[in-house]
Parts: C-alpha cells; structure tokens; sequence
C-alpha cells in the first residue's frame, strides 16, 4: 500500500540514444514556447503552431506532450493523469515516455509535482502557484459543433461573435428545460475569448477561474495551443435564470468517503449494482492514508 | 474492499510482448529480414516513404517489419522519426524533365517525342495468382539464370522534355512560372491555413492517404466536382537532388531520388481575364506510387476551382475538408484514440441523460 509516489528515472535516459531531451529537438522546443509565450499574453485564443509529430498517436495526448516536452527541465516533477487516475494505461504510458525521454523525478502526488499532464479532468486537491498543469485537448475550436470551417471560426472569435453559442445553449433550455452540454462545457477567458476547456466534467469548470497555477491547452493534431494564465477569470456561459451547474451525486465515494469530488460508476455485476469511486486516485489514497476513510 | 483496476504498466508491457511475438508468428518459418522487405516489397516501402514524408528506403523497410506489416503504422513511424531530423534547408527545386526515365506515358498523343515506355507496370497483367510464385526454390535458381530471351532493358530513354510542354509552345495549356523569390511552403514547420498556398497543398496531399486521395479523385470523376481530366504524362525514375551550400554558392548533388510525376490534362472553358486553354493538375510521390500521383493531380485540380472561378459544390473541391482529413497519421490517431478511457466524460453525460429522464418523467406523473 506504501509504495514510494515518486520514482527517478537517471538510468533510463540511456535508453533513448539519438534523441533530445525530452525527445523534441531544441528549435522545435524554442516555436512551441514561443506559441506558449503568445497564448498566455492573450488567454484564451488560440494559437496555430506547427505541432511535430510525435511518437504516440494523434488524438492520445500529442499536444499536451509537445508543451510538456518544451517546458519541462531537469528539476521539474511530473505527474500524467487521465480521467483523474495515475494509473489509466495512456497516463502510464506517456508518465513512462518522459521518465525515459528526459529522466526527469514523476510523481503521483498533486502537491508534488511541478507540472501536470492531464486529459479530462482537474486534480481535486486545489493547484497551487508555481505549478503548471498541461491539458490534453482533442477539439479545441468550442464553435467547431455549430461551424465546420476554421476560417468562419476565426472570423467569429475575431468579431466576439459567440451569439450562436448561447443560441444553442437557449435551444437546449427550450427543448429540455436544461443545457444538454455534459463536459467541455464553454468558457469565456478573461471577458474576451470563448475557450474549450477541453473535455473536462463539469464539475472542474470552477476550478478554472482564478486559478495560482499556469494553465496550458496543447491540441497536436488541430495544431494549436492556448493558455490561461494564473489569477484570470474564467467564467462557464450561462444565463441569469440558468445559473452554471455541475455534476451531483447522490452517492459519496465508497473508498474514502469524500463527497465533494467527481465519482466514478462502476459495475459491479451482471446485476448491474453500482459502486462510487473518486474518479482522482490520488485524492482517494490521500484521504485514505490520512485516516479519512468514512 | 473493491480497488477499482485501470489497467497499468504491465498490462502494456504484456501488450508489447505479445505484439513482438505475433511480428515474429511461427517460429518454423525464417525471420523476415529487412532486405527482403526493401527489395521485395518494393512498392509498399514507396507507399510508406511518400506517406511517411521521408525518402529513406531502408528505414521505410524497417518500419514495415516492425509493424507487422500494417502500412499505416509504418507510415507512422516513419513520420514520428522523421519529425526529429534537423532542417539544413531546402533543395533546389527537382528537374523531372532530367528524368532518367523508367516509364513514361501519355494518354494524350499516340506518339510522342522520345515515345512511350511502359516500364514496370500491373496495367496489362491478368490478374491472375500465379501459383509458380510459391515455389520459392525455383525462384532462387530462375534468378540466377541468363539464359532465354529477355524482353526487359533496364535503362529507359533518359531525359525526355515532358508532354505538357508541346501544349504550352502552342499556349494550349496554362504556363507554371515557378515564384524564385518566394521561399517554399513547409506544412511541417507552418501551421496550416486557409486559404492554403499551392505549394502547401500540394505538400499536404503528397503526404496524404492514398485511399483517401484515391476516393476523392474517383468522385470527380463521376460528377462531383467534375473537371474533365486526361492523363497528359506520368513518368517514373530516378532524378538528381541538389542542394546550393551557402558557402559555395553553386548546386552540388547530393543524392538521386525515385519518383512518380503526373501531368493531368483538364478542360477550362476560359472566364473573363483568362482565355480557353487547358489547365493542370499535379501530382508527385516517391517511388513508384503511380496510383497515388494520379489521385493526387485530380485532387490537385479540383481544388482549384476557385481559382479558375469554378462553382465549389463537391467535397474534392473544398479545400478545408481535403487537407485537414488527408493525413492518416492524424486520421488513424484521433479515430482510435476513442479506444482511450472516457469514463469521466460518460459520467456527466449520463449525469444529465439521467436528469432529463427524471424530468420527463416527473412531467408525465404530473400530466
């Protein structure tokens, strides 16, 4: 139960002869922090960089891993979640490319680490200054579902001309009585630009705003990087008699008894009977350890 | 008490193993070796090297090997390889009418100067298995054999002057000026957008899915976004690369490269500020990917049709739809990446699948 959280990987960098550190080259590093530079002078645009490719498949995080692979140094300790979990395989997997690639400490530990490779969610424990949190993102047009074509986009966030997306969010009201958007819920960054907080629950769009952590969006395939930076608002679209509301459960988690974070539906059997569990491992360990079970 | 379990590193390392021992397959039989692949399978290297974007036969053969023989997963390889090499610059542009020729046609004039060379080609083959091909020990011993009558020389003509250049004396076809001054595209190392450059898209479709390509071409073909098309010239052989070393200030060769040139010959009907002349399509890939420089010269005409104030009704002629879904490299991740974990993202959608359904009925108790 007590394994060691974080593991050195010195030796392991031996393995990757005839690659950079961090694999990506430095001038490709220097074009995507120079992206990054400009994302986070104006939150929430995005910018086009001429994303590389990677050796881990289009669509499984290779946006996320080039602004890691350009930020990260030898001191920094990473933590890769996917769906809130450490041990996910694709979070296995790219945790296991840095530690080979650049030998740099990982860990499992929010409060440890140094920078954060996420898909799909927000750790719970609350980020603090210093640290940075790189999310993987698919689409990361947030108008891409009402308009296909990237040179209308452009010219509507341009413009700030974001009307067709409350339309659809009234569309949804009219027709449902509630928005139907489950995750990827829109966002306005810094009163300016409509931003896809990438495909994170509902229940994470809070912790957007405001934040003391460098926020990071990488979208490898669409090529195209966005940021908030630490302390910006971050408001998720809604209407005054339609307030923003996230996920809710009836249920607490049945580990560790927390009843404030994102759970997790498991089936137990062919009789279908369910079990609730933190969907961040390691917020349900923590809490474990420190005698929080309930 | 029930840990949830969400697969790990051995799993993965299973998973590598396992794949390492299907490559491999029966042990009976002689491992594959990376010669054979490169000499062998010659057209499936050219398919991974003008995909891959990345002319290096053997390496090509070595990324067919190690993924077993899926194509576009060698594809991948190659590319994610590729993407590490440093940049020295750029090559002067390739002189394909330097050809030194191994097939040439053109569906446009029965003879031609220096004339029609048909080369290595599936085009007249009955497509019949030919069942001799198993015997493998026979085939050993025919190769080394001289004797009997042979058909086959291996050197072509040599440079020919290229068909469309007949048309452009007599100012039939529209002139390609080539833009010295302006630096060449690179959709590796600028972002793309739109409206893309020709030579941006003509690299994205030199790199893009030849099935893909295939397709599109074909719907052109049968009315959507037709324009006409014939085959003014294909050519396949080798061309010299040269490069000019800033410290020399003169061209020097560095290499020769195999290549599949498609001249495509398309009607235009002439507009307000361009007279009646035939206009082109281009199309280009390493080795002998004659399939895919066809496809590639129609797509490439297609999606000219605004500039030759052309109605855009068909999806060959949009632009933004071609180049931004021809990459398979892109195409396969983000298809398969839906294999990844999406459990958070199910849980809030049945969040409010399950919220509407409380609703609706609560409404229905009430009614």
């Amino acid at each position: 139960m007590n394994a060691p959280t974080t593991k050195t990987a010195a030796s392991a960098a031996s393995c990757t002869n005839g690659y950079n550190f961090a694999y990506l080259d430095e001038q490709s590093k220097r074009m995507i922090r120079r992206a990054i530079l400009k994302a986070v002078a104006i939150p929430g645009y995005q910018v086009p960089f001429a994303g590389r490719e990677m050796p881990l498949p289009y669509g499984w995080g290779t946006g996320g891993i080039q602004v890691t692979a350009s930020i990260i140094g030898r001191d920094d300790v990473l933590k890769v979640i996917d769906q809130g979990a450490d041990d996910t395989t694709n979070a296995v997997s790219i945790r296991k490319f840095f530690a080979k690639t650049a030998g740099v400490r990982t860990t499992t530990k929010t409060a440890e680490a140094s920078l954060i490779q996420t898909r799909h969610r927000i750790p719970e424990t609350p980020l603090q200054a210093g640290q940075v949190i790189v999310f993987q993102v698919p689409i990361p047009e947030p108008l891409r579902w009402l308009e296909p074509r990237e040179t209308a986009t452009r010219r509507m966030h341009a413009l700030g001309d974001y009307g067709p997306m409350y339309l659809k969010l009234y569309e949804d009201i009219a027709r449902f009585g509630r928005v139907t958007t489950a995750y990827d819920f829109p966002t306005v960054v810094n009163g300016r630009y409509l931003m896809s907080p990438s495909p994170i629950p509902r229940l994470d769009n809070p912790k957007l705003d405001r934040s003391p952590a460098l926020q990071l969006f990488g979208a490898g395939r669409e090529k195209r990087i966005y940021a908030i930076p630490p302390h910006t608002t971050v408001k998720s679209l809604d209407f005054e008699d339609h307030p923003f509301s996230t996920e809710r459960w009836s249920h607490k988690c049945a580990r560790c008894g927390a009843g404030d974070s994102y759970l997790d539906e498991l089936v137990m059997d062919d009789h279908g009977t369910r079990r609730y569990v933190c969907s961040d491992t390691d917020y349900c360990d923590s809490r474990l350890s420190a005698g929080g079970r309930r | 008490m029930y840990v949830a379990v969400k697969g790990g590193e051995k799993a993965i390392d299973a998973a590598h193993e396992l794949v390492s021992k299907d490559r491999r397959g029966d042990a009976a039989v002689p491992v594959l070796s990376v010669d054979q692949i490169e000499h062998q399978l010659g057209l499936a290297v050219d398919r991974v090297m003008a995909e891959g974007a990345l002319y290096d036969r053997r390496l090509a053969a070595l990324a067919i090997k190690q993924a077993a023989g899926d194509l576009i997963e060698a594809i991948f390889l190659l590319r994610a390889y590729r993407t590490t090499l440093p940049r020295f610059g750029s090559s002067e542009p390739v002189d394909t009418a330097a050809m030194a020729i191994a097939r040439r046609i053109s569906a446009i004039f029965k003879d031609i100067p220096g004339g029609q060379f048909l080369g290595p080609t599936f085009d007249y083959s009955h497509r019949l298995l030919d069942f001799a091909l198993e015997d493998e020990a026979a085939q050993n011993t025919a190769m080394d054999d001289t004797a009997g009558e042979d058909h086959a020389t291996e050197a072509g003509p040599g440079a020919l002057k290229p068909v469309t250049a007949i048309l452009e004396r007599d100012g039939l076809i529209e002139g390609e000026a080539a833009h010295a001054d302006r630096p060449v595209g690179d959709i590796t190392r600028v972002p793309p957008t739109y409206p893309a450059a020709r030579d941006a898209r003509l690299q994205a479709l030199a790199r893009g899915d030849e099935g893909f390509l295939l397709s599109l071409a074909y719907s052109t073909q049968r009315g959507y976004g037709r324009n006409h098309p014939f085959a003014g010239e294909i050519r396949s052989g080798h061309v010299a690369v040269e490069i000019v070393p800033p410290e020399l200030g003169f061209a020097i060769t560095i290499g020769e490269i195999e290549l599949t040139e498609c001249q495509m010959v398309n009607q235009f009907k002439g507009s307000a500020d361009k007279p009646p002349q035939f206009s082109r399509g281009y199309g280009l890939a390493f080795g002998r990917s004659e399939r895919k420089a066809m496809a590639m010269a129609l797509v490439d005409r297609a999606l000219r049709a605004a500039e030759f104030a052309e109605e855009i009704t068909a999806p060959a002629q949009d632009e933004e739809f071609v180049l931004s879904h021809a990459d398979n490299v892109e195409a396969s991740g983000f298809v398969q990446h839906l294999k990844l974990p999406h459990y958070v993202d199910f849980q809030a959608e049945l969040d409010v699948l399950r919220r509407l359904r409380d609703e609706l009925s609560l409404r229905e108790a009430a009614e």
